[in-house]
């Protein structure tokens, strides 16, 4: 569905994206894993269309799509929830959801919308009881949830997550990948997911990548990457003698 | 200070605080999409009566269509700009980008000047000459249609940005630029669309004010100014600060004309813009930021 092929990313004169090739397919949940400044935002910003690759190639469901504007993007359906949320603020939250939305205004099709609005508030009831409330005032959580809903909203086929579960307490935020795994069962979603938390991430994904200082330094099925050393002393915060799980 | 004169002040300052208002929202239009604050504000403002005055003189138009045209050609001119000066340094620095504006300002003046000369012109009022007395006051015809137009402009735009995706759009492009992006919204392309406004929203603030306070190439900087000052005293990015801010303007200026010396008409506005910035740099109606993190 989406393929990286050797893709550089310089930010000014920082190389912060090198040689980095990989692949999401159809419905499955991929993590993409590594600490701070190891380019995963880059990364997914690059997909996204907000920075240009300096070299390489991204193909969406067999186009290329690495010179094209974020909201083309946008409309050939790969949405991105990004860091920290980003939720308008001062909007409200229906407002917010419905500016998800706004690609397809712009086509005039507007007619299913208030259905989806509908549809995102049964996922998230949280968000319903405070459709008319600004979201600035939402918890943390419900703004990772209304995040997410907004990005929904857009009908993505493909969906980037970037650290959804940062700053949440760790009951939320396993709350939330539950969320991103039932996206994934009941809709049929395909995610790429950015996470510094291995463990969580690994947990619901199916494949996964480990990214350092801008390199692709590991890949496998999550199980893989659970039993993998290198991977277990580093971002799961285990000696290597210890067995998994 | 009879009630007849403290009316007569009242009126004129209104009418005239209703330009300060319009300007100072279009300049609360393109900081609120861009951070920016367009120096050349004053120059739409400026463009809308001279243009109109130009339309009406040289091609033998009448003051309805004058009117139209100037202001449709104030709004291309407003996104013209945009595309020839602001998108192609995107991404600079805010300070840079308004010293350009200030260029444009000086530009769109000494264009004005070449070819309309440095006259003063008059329009002639909309509809109906003869005042009306009311308590002792006598109120034009114009200050009506001026207030008239204001509401009408008012009430459109909080339409446009409460009640319709595009307006709710731009307001999401000053909250969240990036998520903007993520969401779909063109973000140069809102920010076009806030030039246009802007110079649509100043434009009708020049023309209605032409018939009363007379035009000439360089009105552009005063009520740019003023307009400015409205702003700030309203809290700069609130539009219905800004309306309200013009409004306050007008009305101690025409006081401060009438009861202390028509020689300080203008150090009013001034004095109020400094006592703001020290006293409540929010400005009256700002608010401080919902923010939770």
């Amino acid at each position: 569905m989406l393929v990286l092929k050797n893709i550089d990313v310089f930010y000014g004169k920082v190389h912060a994206v090198k040689k980095v090739s990989l692949h999401v397919d159809q419905g499955e949940i991929v993590a993409l894993i590594g600490g701070n400044g190891a380019g995963k935002t880059t990364l997914l910003s690059t997909i996204s269309g907000l920075i240009r690759a300096g070299r390489g190639q991204i193909v969406f469901e067999g186009r290329e799509i690495n010179r094209q504007k974020p909201d083309k993007i946008v409309k050939s359906g790969i949405s991105q929830v990004p860091e920290r949320r980003l939720v308008f603020k001062p909007l409200s939250v229906e407002d917010n959801l419905l500016l998800g939305s706004y690609h397809r205004y712009s086509l005039g099709r507007s007619a299913s919308i208030g259905r989806d609005v509908e549809e995102i508030f049964a996922m998230f009831p949280v968000l319903g009881e405070r459709r008319n409330q600004p979201a600035g005032t939402l918890s943390g959580g419900e703004q990772q949830m209304l995040s997410i809903g907004r990005a929904l909203m857009a009908k993505p086929r493909l969906l980037l997550l970037d650290e959804p579960g940062m700053g949440l307490a760790p009951a939320i935020s396993q709350m939330i990948f539950r969320h991103v795994s039932k996206l994934r069962d009941e809709l049929g979603a395909t995610v790429l997911l950015v996470e510094q938390n291995a463990r969580s991430a690994l947990k619901i994904s199916d494949r996964g990548y480990v990214l350092e200082t801008g390199r692709v330094i590991v890949q496998g099925t999550s199980k893989e990457l659970m039993q993998n050393n290198d991977v277990q002393r580093a971002y799961l915060g285990r000696d290597a003698g210890e067995s998994g799980r | 200070m009879d009630l007849g004169s403290i009316l007569q002040y009242l009126v004129s300052g209104l009418t005239v605080g209703s330009t300060y208002g319009l300007t100072a929202l279009g300049f609360t239009i393109i900081f609120n999409a861009t951070r920016v604050i367009n120096f050349a504000q004053g120059e739409f403002v400026m463009l809308g009566g001279m243009l109109a005055v130009f339309f009406a003189g040289a091609l033998n138009l009448g003051v309805f269509p004058a009117v139209l045209l100037a202001v449709s050609c104030t709004t291309l001119v407003g996104v013209c700009m945009e595309r020839l000066t602001i998108r192609p340094v995107q991404g600079a620095n805010v300070v840079n980008i308004i010293i350009i504006t200030i260029g444009v300002s000086i530009f769109i003046r000494g264009v004005v000047m070449l070819f309309l000369g440095k006259d003063t012109f008059s329009l002639p009022p909309f509809f109906g000459t003869e005042a009306l007395e009311f308590f002792g006051a006598m109120i034009i015809p114009q200050s009506i249609w001026i207030l008239l137009i204001t509401m009408l402009v008012l009430v459109g735009l909080r339409t446009y940005f409460n009640k319709t995706i595009f307006g709710k759009a731009m307001l999401a492009c000053s909250f969240e630029q990036k998520a903007a992006h993520l969401v779909g919204i063109s973000v140069d392309r809102m920010i076009m669309l806030s030039f246009a406004i802007s110079a649509l929203v100043g434009s009708i603030g020049g023309v209605i004010l032409t018939p009363i306070t007379l035009t000439s190439y360089d009105v552009g900087i005063m009520l740019g100014l003023k307009g400015f000052a409205a702003c700030i005293l309203g809290g700069l990015g609130n539009p219905f600060g800004a309306a309200a801010g013009g409004l306050i303007i007008g009305v101690l200026e025409s006081f401060g004309a009438g009861f202390i010396s028509s020689a300080y008409k203008d150090a009013f506005a001034f004095i109020i813009l400094l006592v703001i910035l020290f006293v409540k740099p929010s400005g009256i109606f700002g608010r401080a930021d919902i923010e939770r993190v």
